[in-house]
């Protein structure tokens, strides 16, 4: 797994929790190091021992806990880059949204080894969208939930998006979009783009 | 095209369009392109007066357009903050006006700072905003990048301080050299511990070159393996400075030839490329007996004091160490005396 995701999974837990916590999960799990590097490839036994040990080292539900993850990707000011990153796909959430799919690929453009479950959108009357994650990492559905609320709140939108279910090595989402211009959401000025973020 | 239903069209289609009349004033801007006028905007005014065109070639006047419609235009705009734009002109269809599309090129990061620009600025086709997008990535991906390096340079750092092997020669270095020594004295092993210092080396290397010097080094470490014993330690503990530690071996006649053949192999010549590296050995020598009282310090050092005595008399050569060249180094001090003749006769 590419330890960009390994790593942010150490932030999380040491950015949220404190340093003890994260010690206690590389101690669930087993592993003889515990500093991921975010630029380096781990084998799948290892992420699989870290999350494993992240699940036994913390009291609430897993799916809780990928879904934090995902608002930690956007909200914690120590990841404005994601967040930035993120913005630049459209000027609205429904912009943004409808852009969702491309999203792999976006990820890829920056970093080309880091591969994300394909995605697609479908949109329903009513203001009704179902998002699925195909040959997804098992919860990346409840990561995508946290992230997609917090981007609805970045952006000033006012949404539902809830979990519904993996089927077939496929996680989905259902996404109710009730207002796109509900508060004024967080700013995002293009300039800063370019002193690099 | 002077015509305000069809400029809406262009001012969403072409965000950066100027329409220039037959008199050079600019009748529509697009929204964009009507930040570049600042506070005044653009419509009303001279295009000439506003834009500077150097390249295809230099324009004065408007009509000349028409000799490079559908060419690359640079521009550049005559106020501060002088932003380089490119652009295309293309006859809008109105008897000697000008449709002008502009675009910020290169100089984009500049421009948004400059202009106060956003995503809506952008027409929904442009990939202006894609293009920002990879550039704060790359950054931020370099920003990863260089961290790993970091981390990866420190360790490498780290582990070349833990490491008891000098890279160029694959001999024993100065830490490896302390902490077997100290074992050796520890157990009252008796030894002999010889101080090799190379004659000429800085001269080859500041001759032919660090290559030619290297050369010369892997050539006097193949020297050292081929005269000494598995048990011995060889260390290399400066540029041109080696220790050899000697377990066992104290009689001096067996030193001496050692000594012999270390220098006489010293100084066959090493070839490089055409070049023939000429160096020699000095040597200082001290036998322990493993019951005196002594240190790897002292060791060390006084097989100094014997190698200060081979190079003073004439280098090439071995010697052994003597309390008595302790007391000549203290008193060539006081008094500067001559000492060469007297450290000669320990010479081998």
């Amino acid at each position: 797994m590419h330890g960009l995701i390994l790593r942010t999974v150490q932030r999380f837990v040491t950015d949220l929790y404190g340093p003890p916590r994260w010690q206690a999960v590389i101690k669930k799990a087993a592993l003889d190091f515990d500093d991921f590097e975010a630029m380096l490839e781990y084998d799948e036994p290892v992420a699989t021992a870290l999350f494993n040990g992240l699940e036994a080292s913390f009291e609430q539900p897993m799916d809780e806990l990928l879904e934090d993850l995902g608002t930690y990707l956007v909200a914690h000011p120590s990841n404005e880059t994601v967040r930035r990153l993120l913005r630049f796909s459209g000027v609205s959430f429904d912009d943004f949204l409808f852009a969702i799919d491309d999203l792999p690929e976006r990820v890829r453009m920056a970093i080309p080894d880091l591969n994300l479950p394909h995605l697609d959108l479908r949109a329903y009357a009513s203001g009704t969208f179902s998002l699925s994650a195909y040959d997804a990492m098992p919860g990346f559905g409840h990561v995508l939930v946290g992230l997609l609320r917090t981007m609805a709140d970045d952006y000033g939108a006012l949404v539902m998006v809830d979990y519904a279910g993996r089927t077939q090595g496929c996680e989905s989402l259902e996404i109710r979009l009730l207002e796109t211009t509900f508060a004024d959401g967080r700013s995002f000025d293009l300039a800063s783009a370019a002193v690099g973020g | 095209m002077e015509n305000s239903v069809e400029y809406s069209i262009l001012d969403v289609i072409c965000p950066m369009h100027v329409v220039v009349s037959k008199t050079g004033h600019i009748v529509n801007a697009g929204p964009t392109a009507q930040k570049l006028g600042g506070e005044k905007g653009l419509v009303g005014r001279r295009f000439l007066e506003l834009f500077q065109l150097s390249k295809p070639k230099q324009v004065k006047q408007i009509e000349d357009l028409a000799s490079i419609t559908a060419k690359k235009l640079h521009l550049e705009l005559r106020e501060p903050p002088h932003t380089s734009l490119k652009g295309v002109a293309m006859p809008s269809g109105v008897e000697g006006s000008f449709l002008i599309n502009l675009s910020f090129g290169i100089a984009i990061q500049e421009a948004i700072g400059a202009f106060s620009l956003t995503n809506t600025d952008f027409a929904a086709t442009d990939l202006t905003i894609e293009m920002l997008y990879l550039l704060e990535a790359k950054n931020a991906t370099f920003d990863a990048l260089r961290t790993l390096n970091n981390r990866l340079h420190g360790d490498k750092k780290a582990a070349e301080e833990k490491a008891y092997t000098d890279a160029l020669t694959g001999l024993k270095n100065r830490r490896a050299l302390d902490n077997e020594l100290s074992k050796l004295v520890a157990r009252h092993q008796p030894l002999a511990l010889m101080h090799v210092d190379l004659d000429y080396f800085k001269a080859v290397n500041d001759t032919y070159g660090h290559a030619a010097g290297d050369l010369v080094l892997e050539q006097v470490a193949k020297v050292f393996n081929s005269v000494t014993r598995d048990s011995d330690i060889i260390s290399r503990v400066g540029g041109d400075e080696f220790i050899l530690v000697l377990p066992k071996l104290t009689e001096k006649s067996r030193l001496e030839c050692l000594g012999d053949e270390i220098i006489s192999a010293l100084e066959v010549p090493v070839m490089y490329n055409d070049i023939e590296c000429k160096i020699s050995g000095s040597i200082g020598t001290v036998i322990w007996d493993g019951f005196s009282p002594t240190s790897p310090e002292t060791l060390i050092n006084d097989a100094d004091i014997a190698l200060y005595a081979s190079k003073d008399g004439g280098r090439g050569r071995q010697t052994f160490y003597l309390p008595v060249l302790r007391e000549r180094t203290k008193s060539e001090d006081d008094e500067g005396g001559d000492v060469v003749e007297l450290w000669g006769i320990e010479a081998a």
